[in-house]
């Protein structure tokens, strides 16, 4: 347990120290968001109706870019090894990893998408329902995530091949998260999407970072 | 992290490592036939042999990073693993590159420090350190873990004569407290009453009878 925590701690300063890698995802993020009002026109209720969308497609993308190197970097310096032969065992070092992922991706995406969604007129009483959602559904996209790049690992082109391994993976998460998103504007409930974006979370959960520990397993071998 | 009691009881008291009749292929090609070796406690051996042998592969098996196609690798005690990669972050400093070592070792940071010759560049960052004073500081880990058998590939590369001395020393102490190393190296190494394991160049072996 120590070995998890201090791999975690380990990763948020790496984060911290080259803010630029971790804000890239970030800037993405919003810079992808402001591109829809600009293509879509000015129409105040076009956007409100689209809000939720465009916050929910543009952070799934934005959850892929920093993917590549989540493990690809401790892949090339040796450190994967290390980790695989005297750090705690393959599926926990996977998780920590995808902890950290969410920590350094995941939750600032959920901060930066108060203001993103109130520039696109989601009203105040609809965003604690679009945050709640957004937090189950970052989370199932780390974690997903960080299988399909533990499976890709060492593989030529992995770049490439992640997002097509991700984004059909995702689907459930993208279509039951918007679909609690839009109860607020639909005046309908959220309960049931919420509790398939729940599902989907605690389905995650055990099963990718197994898998990712297999993964890494078979990249170092 | 494995515990004492995860290891088989070796057969012989001190026995640290069995490899039997290890045959390895990577694609279609044979890198190891059938390489059978023992270490006991207090053994230092070096691996040699040409360029492409399977050294390293051989050291990637021991560790179980990699599975042996046939035969079997025994291991009777943990290992400490130092990788022709040096595995430290640039950003970080060396305190914190080894942070992780040293909550999962045993033995202390400054006392590995010190033996290396590393304590005036602890809070320095690894991007700053030359290539020898990385190669210490990943030898510094292999320290820090307290684990018997030491799995080294290339310890002394970009090391300095007085390095190399430095590093002799660190490892009769090791083997003077009944540990055992397995050594892949180029240049003599300041140690006593080595074994040595050749590897032969398997580039001739043809390998259509595979297919």
């Amino acid at each position: 347990m120590t070995a998890f925590l201090a791999l975690i701690d380990r990763d948020l300063r790496l984060a911290f120290r080259f803010g630029a890698d971790t804000l890239a995802s970030l800037l993405f993020f919003i810079l992808c968001g402001s591109l829809f009002p600009l293509a879509l026109g000015p129409s105040p209720d076009l956007l409100r109706h689209m809000g939720p969308g465009i916050i929910w497609v543009c952070a799934l993308l934005a959850c892929l870019l920093p993917l590549d190197r989540l493990f690809g970097a401790e892949l090339e310096d040796g450190s994967l090894d290390l980790l695989m032969l005297t750090g705690p065992a393959p599926a926990a070092v996977a998780f920590a990893k995808m902890a950290a992922h969410w920590l350094t991706t995941g939750l600032p995406l959920l901060i930066a998408s108060i203001p993103l969604g109130i520039m696109l007129g989601v009203k105040g009483s609809e965003l604690p329902l679009l945050l709640l959602g957004l937090a189950m559904g970052t989370m199932s996209l780390s974690l997903l995530g960080g299988m399909a790049a533990s499976i890709v690992l060492g593989a030529r082109r992995g770049g490439v091949l992640l997002p097509l391994l991700v984004l059909p993976l995702a689907t459930p998460v993208l279509i039951f998260g918007a679909a609690s998103s839009y109860a607020g504007q639909l005046a309908t409930s959220p309960a049931a999407s919420l509790d398939l974006l729940g599902a989907c979370l605690f389905a995650c959960l055990p099963l990718c970072p197994l898998a990712a520990g297999q993964g890494l397993k078979a990249a170092v071998g | 992290m494995t515990s004492p009691s995860d290891f088989p009881t070796p057969p012989v008291p001190g026995r640290l490592l069995d490899v039997e009749d290890v045959t390895v292929f990577r694609g279609d090609r044979l890198v190891l036939d059938g390489v059978s070796l023992t270490l006991d406690a207090g053994d230092a051996m070096i691996l040699t042999g040409p360029n492409g042998a399977g050294k390293s592969t051989l050291l990637r098996t021991i560790s179980g990073l990699r599975r042996p196609d046939s035969g079997e690798v025994i291991r009777y005690g943990d290992l400490a693993w130092l990788g022709h990669q040096d595995a430290l972050k640039p950003g970080l400093t060396l305190a914190q590159n080894l942070a992780l070592a040293e909550k999962l070792g045993t033995n202390s940071l400054s006392d590995a420090l010190e033996a290396l010759d590393l304590t005036h560049l602890t809070d320095l960052p690894a991007r700053l350190l030359s290539s020898g004073q990385k190669r210490r500081a990943a030898f510094a880990r292999v320290m820090l873990s307290g684990a018997p058998l030491w799995l080294l590939d290339e310890p002394t590369v970009g090391l300095d004569v007085a390095s190399i001395e430095r590093l002799g020393a660190v490892m009769a102490a090791h083997r003077a407290k009944g540990g055992a190393m397995i050594v892949t190296t180029h240049v003599p190494l300041p140690l006593d009453n080595t074994r040595s394991h050749e590897l032969p160049s398997l580039a001739h072996v043809e390998s259509f009878w595979l297919s």
